[in-house]
């Protein structure tokens, strides 16, 4: 077997990379390109970054192609992001040109490739017009949506969906994500990867070393939330429940999140974030680099417990992460947050800042409880959110494909 | 005691290990009060019926679950009529013909329901029921079990796919709604019926699959370990 595959045979089992290797038996040989808008920062590189390797180690031929793209079509594709999350964004026709003309360039340059592929995967709106760009296209084309798109703002769905409807099929996150399309919908939840450096082991002291590298203090209990400085993130909701929590009981905030290349409204939200939390001694503010995937695994490792209050949320891979290393979650109760926050199980859903300090001091009163909560959370992220179960049902899919819409697809000779 | 071989019967043919994986599809139905669900009971492909008692098992789920299907979980948690959850619960589908049989029972349930109540429950919009259904691949693993006692070792390694198809799945297949190793244990006649009960006593309904895959492991050891062979 491979090494990247026994790799992942010893955290996630032998029978798990067995089964993967049966599937891909399948598709050995099989040309797939994946595309999205940029290699570092946010979920969607994260996944790729390792999603491809391990298709390659099981015998298919696979390609990463990153869009490129100007200030205006960043801007165009944030509004995107925002209305598909339910916000009502006014893009004027000078945005949409842009949108269409980088995508008609950067097509033009990838065509050949994309072209030849047997499986093309564009991820979120970004790149979803290569399609009508790529007549010669011999493959299947499936767009995958990391968003939540429970209540698209209509209008922008609408011009959307003329780029995203004559795909192959599509793909959501959650049931409740899925819209109206002339194509199979496929359900397939992200994932995170145990062996990257966000997810290893690390030795104590590196943990420790987040004290000191940040001024926290030791003694106080520490609680986290790690998100990009994005509204829907609501990390003035997470100061306010710290504000109301540390009345009742002494802790430390710690607010961490790094900037993405397409996200040009991070730098309001961090401005506003920065006001909100200027009086508070013990609460920390943290801007990191796109590559800081240790220290935010040292962070989260050194926290008691981990917040993710948002209000919108596509799946929350910083949950599942937070869950892999033991930690109760308080998140919010929205989108994929409700797949892996089991209330009273593995964390608890809030929804008002006074939720989450309720739950922020109930935890630690009762430390029996928030280890109990944390051993269930890793287990769950260990039977269901790890790469392996996602790159699997990725090749389920991609058979599914093939074979139209049956229900029961008999690959037995 | 030696195993009688009858050549003849093709079920005491080697076992054919096979595997499979499952993946969810939108089906674009969805409820968010009970005539709503009943609407969608009646509507949606029987697939999304297998899918909610059976597909759900590959599926990302908490290794607690309190109800034997989504139907009833949802009906509990979101519409707060218990009294129903529990009826829709006890639901077994292999007591049933096929998969309309158990759609018209659970709609009858449904309907009894709304007859008896004066408002109809409702739910907040971002907690509908999302009626789902999924394909499933079914792979060849290449591997066999010559003989019974073969399960013993051969079980503890299979995956959880291996699981779900021959020991969940199977109940949709088999003759008697039972799991494969049941149907292939048949094949000799009545020298493994002690075991034959003995798995079919195994309730599915409340574990994960590693968890089955355990409890499975555990009949065949203490069956075989204990010189019943």
């Amino acid at each position: 077997m491979n090494e990247l595959l026994d790799r992942y045979a010893e955290v996630a089992g032998r029978d798990v990379v067995n089964h993967l290797c049966q599937l891909a038996t399948h598709l050995k040989g099989m040309k797939v390109v994946h595309v999205n808008s940029t290699k570092e920062g946010g979920g969607v590189a994260e996944i790729l970054r390792k999603l491809v390797p391990m298709m390659e180690a099981l015998g298919l031929d696979v390609k990463w192609e990153v869009l490129e793209g100007s200030p205006d079509f960043y801007q165009c594709t944030k509004g995107f992001h925002n209305a598909i999350q339910g916000f009502p964004v006014e893009l004027s026709e000078a945005m949409l040109e842009a949108y269409e003309t980088v995508n008609a360039e950067n097509a033009e340059k990838l065509r050949p490739v994309l072209e030849d592929a047997d499986f093309v995967f564009i991820h979120d709106p970004q790149p979803a017009p290569f399609l009508n760009f790529c007549p010669n296209r011999h493959g299947k084309w499936v767009w995958r949506c990391h968003i939540d798109c429970s209540r698209p703002y209509r209008p922008v769905w609408k011009y959307l969906k003329r780029w995203i409807q004559d795909y192959d099929a599509s793909i959501f996150s959650l049931a409740q994500f899925a819209q109206l399309l002339p194509h199979p919908q496929y359900l397939i939840a992200p994932s995170i990867d145990p062996l990257s450096e966000k997810n290893i082991d690390l030795p104590e002291e590196e943990i420790m070393g987040v004290f000191d590298q940040f001024g926290l203090k030791p003694d106080l209990p520490l609680i986290l939330q790690v998100s990009r400085f994005d509204r829907f993130k609501d990390p003035l909701g997470v100061i306010e429940a710290y504000k109301q929590a540390r009345k009742m009981v002494p802790l430390q905030l710690v607010l961490a999140g790094g900037g993405a290349t397409d996200d040009p409204e991070g730098e309001k939200v961090l401005e506003d974030v920065r006001k909100a939390a200027e009086d508070e001694e013990d609460v920390h503010v943290l801007l990191l680099p796109p590559d800081a995937h240790r220290t935010i695994n040292a962070l989260q490792r050194a926290s008691d417990i981990v917040l993710q209050k948002s209000i919108k949320e596509g799946f929350g891979l910083t949950v599942t992460e937070a869950m892999w290393k033991g930690k109760p979650v308080i998140g919010g109760d929205t989108g994929g947050i409700r797949l892996q926050v089991v209330d009273h199980f593995t964390g608890f859903r809030v929804r008002s800042p006074e939720g989450a300090a309720l739950r922020i001091r109930y935890l630690l009163h009762r430390m029996d409880r928030l280890e109990e909560m944390g051993t269930r959370a890793k287990r769950l992220v260990l039977e269901n959110f790890l790469l392996t179960r996602h790159l699997r049902e990725y090749l389920a899919l991609m058979i599914g494909v093939l074979h139209g819409l049956e229900d029961r697809i008999d690959m037995v000779q | 005691m030696a195993e009688q071989v009858d050549d003849k019967s093709p079920l005491t043919q080697p076992f054919n290990i096979r595997d499979c994986a499952l993946v969810s599809m939108a089906t674009g139905y969805r409820a968010q009060n009970l005539r709503e669900f009943k609407e969608g009971l009646l509507r949606v492909p029987e697939g999304s019926i297998y899918h909610h008692f059976w597909g759900r098992f590959l599926e990302p789920q908490f290794d607690e679950p309190e109800y034997s299907n989504d139907f009833a979980a949802w009906v509990y948690h979101r519409l707060n009529e218990k009294a129903l959850a529990e009826k829709l619960s006890v639901i077994d589908p292999t007591d049933y013909e096929d998969i309309e049989s158990v759609r018209q029972e659970l709609v009858e349930r449904i309907e009894d329901r709304l007859y008896e109540n004066e408002f109809v429950p409702w739910t907040r919009a971002d907690e509908q029921f999302h009626f789902v259904r999924s394909q499933i691949v079914v792979l060849d693993t290449g591997r066999y079990l010559e003989i019974p006692s073969d399960l013993s070792s051969g079980v503890p390694e299979m995956t959880i796919g291996s699981i779900f198809y021959h020991f969940i799945d199977a109940r949709k297949r088999t003759e008697d709604r039972s799991d494969d190793f049941s149907a292939w244990l048949t094949g000799w006649g009545d020298t493994y019926n002690d075991l034959r009960l003995k798995l079919r006593a195994v309730d599915p309904f409340f574990s994960s699959l590693k968890e089955l895959r355990f409890t499975v492991t555990k009949v065949l050891e203490e069956y075989f370990g204990g010189g019943n062979s």
